[in-house]
């Protein structure tokens, strides 16, 4: 086969997301890549959790419909996806809970009973069988366990893997790659590691899905990482506290999503304004307002281009796997710094809770930067206009400076002005730094394509939508054009990817097609929008689907 | 505007050139000049070098104050100062972070702030200039404006009571509060001075003349009293309490000026130095991390 997809489905509270995690890292440690999708809905206990995990010799992104094995704790797990099921598909379920099913019953009760172990066990009843039929050796599934299981948990989940070993039969062989084992790791995780890559001394948010495990994730590691970890009361203090941070010359980014971000558009501002660093991690859920809390979308788009009163420059860059995640999330950082501007990490709750083969030595990472600093000769003056828009920085409490951040306009000390002539000064300068950011982009892989230029028809998409692209284009003989940096637009990349395009589709997570809105207004016709807005992300053969009728 | 300065400045020399533009009468001159007093003599007295002063003003009459000292500031928004303070302080502790934020500025937009930084103990001074009226956007009532408040926006007489930001500092955990008056601005200065060098959060609403819009002269000069040495337990909560409610700025009382309370407890941004401590190689941290997960 080579490729293979795994779906485990059972009550919120029973671990499903743990589960699909060690189903990935079972296929890792063979040398697969491995992809999770986690789908939930916002409640504690009971309802329909499931993940689809997905494995290939091939770097992956994206989920498919049907699946190889279905692992169901209940019978909705059942009931619920009886389209991934087909001839091939083995079926694992609870005997004890599901009434109606075709393949391997595991009394999960009489074995949790008799081997004394507690209830969250029955995860890795589901793993030893899996394993089972999959043909993959007790020793890999044992190992699998050590790692991920406490140890004073251990021994249970030991016995239990066993009983769900032997409750099946070998249906199909997962040979083994001879690939390194990757990590697997979430979108969420690997933003916090980048921003650290970045230069990020403290790490400041309210909690909000599907951002909530950056801060978790860091806060985790805070000691680790060497980083402060912070949750005061709420979003507009979330991002102040950031720009006091920054003020006094420590790196920091906050991490939201739509509502939290609507309370830091003030704090935006002010960043704009007053010309102080800070990195925005912005989850994007399905909206408006409370909208789907846990699923998917790319709807925010023009909310974080246009967010806060006024004009000014930000960086807004939309990564779509862990590489990239791991190489913008620092570049934005570090970009914020030199040039002074507020950046935004776009990513969605796809990326943001999806889990990944990583593999940091594959990053290509990009270049260093520096924030530029006071050399403290003459008087410090916070907003000196230099060449290209951007003045050096002191920090409080360095001699010889008296360092004044505004949010009024000011003169090139700080002081507040309402001077016709210094109010044009401001804000030409603050423009001239948004040309020299723009700049500095066109060196970075700011749009980036796959496949042959000459094949036709291609496909343009953002952020978590890549890779579900990728595939469907490889299938259809298309090219892929994905911008990666949504501000300040990168039209010249751009333009210069879509050379002899053929047929456009532009593939989005949304109702109105925000991408293609973006592309027109910077010239570009996009083609037909192909849209999914049920708050679930493309699976590759529904795309495959849905861009065959526009190409054909 | 932007003014010339001479290098290694007096320690009195804190008045920047920038136009005042305060009505004359004003109460934020006394503030003014009593902060720059506070500033200069704490500096000669207690060896803090001019540098670590950092003023962070909220909007409205008030915050023209980050304009007016030749002093580190940040002049912020509406109600926000607070969280802004306490991420300078989280960035350098030695720094002295004064606040000096309006009644309706932190009592009305920024409440939530002020009663979570008393809360954690942030080591930062919150100066209220309560003329309770809005200044700036001329003449509307604000949370500590009394009961029949005539404002614009209320030209029938409010019905609300006004809250006593003393009592609710306290029940929020400030572990310093006082009370100061425009009018008294030895008193004044010495207030500021003890609010400073306070390690922790410190408060003080400063009864502050608004000559325009609502001059209460003639009312604090009648009821305002110091409080004598002894007066109050300043480390008991019950003492305090029953001070602060003297007077809730509505009934007829004499109004107490003064510390009402003042301990130690450990502050919100001492616990989070040691973790960014040194100059670590973060990446090196990072690969650590993922390889942990393999
Ligand atoms: C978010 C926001 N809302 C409203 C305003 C308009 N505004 C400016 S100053 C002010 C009130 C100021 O009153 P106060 O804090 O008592 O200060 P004073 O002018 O009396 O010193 C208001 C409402 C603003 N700047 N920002
Ligand atoms: S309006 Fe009141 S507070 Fe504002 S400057 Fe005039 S007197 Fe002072």
């Amino acid at each position: 086969m080579g490729e293979y997809s795994v779906l485990i489905g059972g009550k919120a509270g029973e671990g499903i997301n743990t589960a699909g995690l060690s189903i990935a890292a079972l296929f890792s440690r063979l040398g697969y890549r491995t992809y999770m999708y986690f789908d939930y809905p916002s409640l504690i206990r009971g309802g329909h959790n499931f993940a689809i995990i997905r494995a290939s010799a091939r770097a992956i992104g994206a989920h498919r419909t049907p699946v190889d094995v279905l692992l169901a704790f209940d019978q909705n797990s059942i009931d619920n996806h009886r389209e991934r099921i087909h001839s091939g598909t083995t079926v694992i379920y609870d005997a004890s809970q599901v009434v109606e099913a075709e393949g391997y019953g595991l009394p999960l009760d009489t074995i949790l009973n008799e081997e004394k172990a507690p209830r969250i066990t029955g995860n890795s009843a589901m793993l030893g069988a899996l394993a089972r039929v999959a043909g993959i050796g007790r020793e890999v599934l044992e190992d699998v366990l050590r790692e991920s299981v406490p140890a004073k948990h251990l021994d249970a989940n030991l016995r239990v893997a066993g009983r769900g070993y032997d409750g099946a039969d070998r249906v199909f062989s997962v040979e083994p790659l001879g690939g390194p084992a990757l990590p697997v790791l979430t979108g969420n995780e690997v933003t916090g590691l980048g921003l650290v890559h970045g230069g990020l001394e403290s790490y400041v948010a309210y909690p909000m899905t599907p951002t909530s495990n950056v801060l978790h994730f860091l806060a985790n590691h805070a000691e680790g990482l060497a980083i402060k970890v912070l949750h005061p009361e709420n979003e507009i203090s979330v991002i102040l506290m950031a720009l006091g941070l920054a003020y006094a010359g420590e790196k920091a980014a906050v991490g939201t999503s739509g509502g939290g971000f609507c309370l830091m558009t003030e704090g935006l501002s002010l960043a704009g304004m007053a010309e102080i660093p800070v990195t925005i991690v912005m989850g994007q859920r399905p909206g408006p307002s409370t909208g789907l809390p846990t699923y998917t979308s790319q709807a925010d788009l023009h909310f974080v281009l246009n967010a806060g009163q006024g004009e000014f420059p930000r960086l807004v860059v939309a990564p779509g796997d862990l590489d990239e995640t791991y190489a913008w999330s620092a570049t934005a950082l570090m970009l914020s710094w030199k040039y002074q501007v507020p950046s935004i990490v776009l990513t969605d709750k796809t990326l943001a809770e999806g889990a990944f083969s990583f593999d940091i030595d594959a990053v290509a990472p990009h270049p260093d930067q520096e924030p530029v600093l006071w050399d403290g000769t003459g008087e410090y003056r916070r907003y000196a206009r230099t060449g290209g828009g951007v003045s050096p920085l002191a920090f409080p409490g360095r001699e010889g400076a008296v360092v004044k951040a505004n949010s009024y306009v000011h003169d090139e000390a700080g002081f507040t002005t309402e001077a016709v002539d210094e109010t044009i000064r401001l804000r030409e300068k603050m423009l001239e730094k948004g040309e020299s950011l723009s700049r500095e982009l066109a060196g970075y892989p700011v749009v980036r394509s796959y496949g042959e230029r000459n094949a036709g028809a291609t496909i343009v998409c953002w952020g978590s939508e890549k890779w579900a692209c990728i595939e469907a284009a490889e299938k259809l003989g298309a090219r892929v054009v994905q911008p990666l940096v949504l501000a300040p637009f990168p039209t010249r990349a751009f333009k210069e990817a879509m050379i002899g395009a053929g047929r456009v589709a532009c593939v989005e997570n949304n109702a109105t097609g925000q991408l293609a809105r973006l592309l027109r207004q910077h010239g570009f016709e996009p083609g037909r929008s192909v849209l999914k807005y049920d708050g679930r992300p493309f699976a590759v053969d529904e795309l495959e689907a849905r861009l065959a009728e526009v190409f054909s | 505007m932007t003014p010339t300065r001479p290098p290694g400045r007096p320690a009195g020399d804190l008045i920047s050139p920038a136009q005042n533009t305060w009505c004359p009468g004003c109460g934020n001159f006394s503030i003014e000049h009593m902060m720059k007093s506070a500033i200069a003599e704490l500096s000669e007295e207690e060896g803090i070098p001019l540098e670590n002063f950092v003023i962070v003003g909220g909007i409205g009459c008030h915050g023209k104050l980050t304009d007016y000292l030749n002093v580190n500031s940040f002049y912020g928004i509406h109600g926000r100062s607070i969280p802004a303070a306490t991420g300078i302080c989280l960035a350098n502790p030695d720094l002295k972070i004064i606040c000096h934020v309006g009644d309706g500025d932190i009592y009305a937009e920024g409440l939530d702030h002020l009663i979570f930084a008393a809360k954690r103990n942030s080591d930062i001074t919150v100066v209220v200039h309560d003329n309770r009226v809005y200044g700036l956007t001329t003449g509307q009532y604000t949370p500590t404006s009394p009961t029949g408040f005539k404002g614009r926006s209320t030209p029938g007489g409010i019905t609300e009571h006004p809250i006593n930001p003393l009592e609710l500092m306290l029940a929020a955990g400030a572990t310093h509060i006082a009370r100061g008056y425009t009018k008294k601005v030895r008193h004044l200065k010495d207030l500021f001075k003890e609010a400073i060098m306070h390690r922790g959060f410190s408060f003080i609403d400063v009864l502050q003349i608004c000559a325009t819009y609502f001059n209460l002269t003639d009312y604090y000069n009648a009821h305002a009293y110091e409080l004598a040495e002894g007066e109050v337990d300043t480390g008991r909560f019950e003492s305090a309490l029953g001070k602060i409610r003297e007077w809730d700025y509505d009934r007829e009382a004499p109004i107490a000026l003064g510390t009402f309370y003042s301990v130690e407890r450990p502050t919100y941004e001492e616990k989070f130095q040691a973790l960014t401590a040194g100059r670590p190689d973060r990446r090196a941290l990072v690969r650590k991390v993922i390889e942990e997960r393999r």
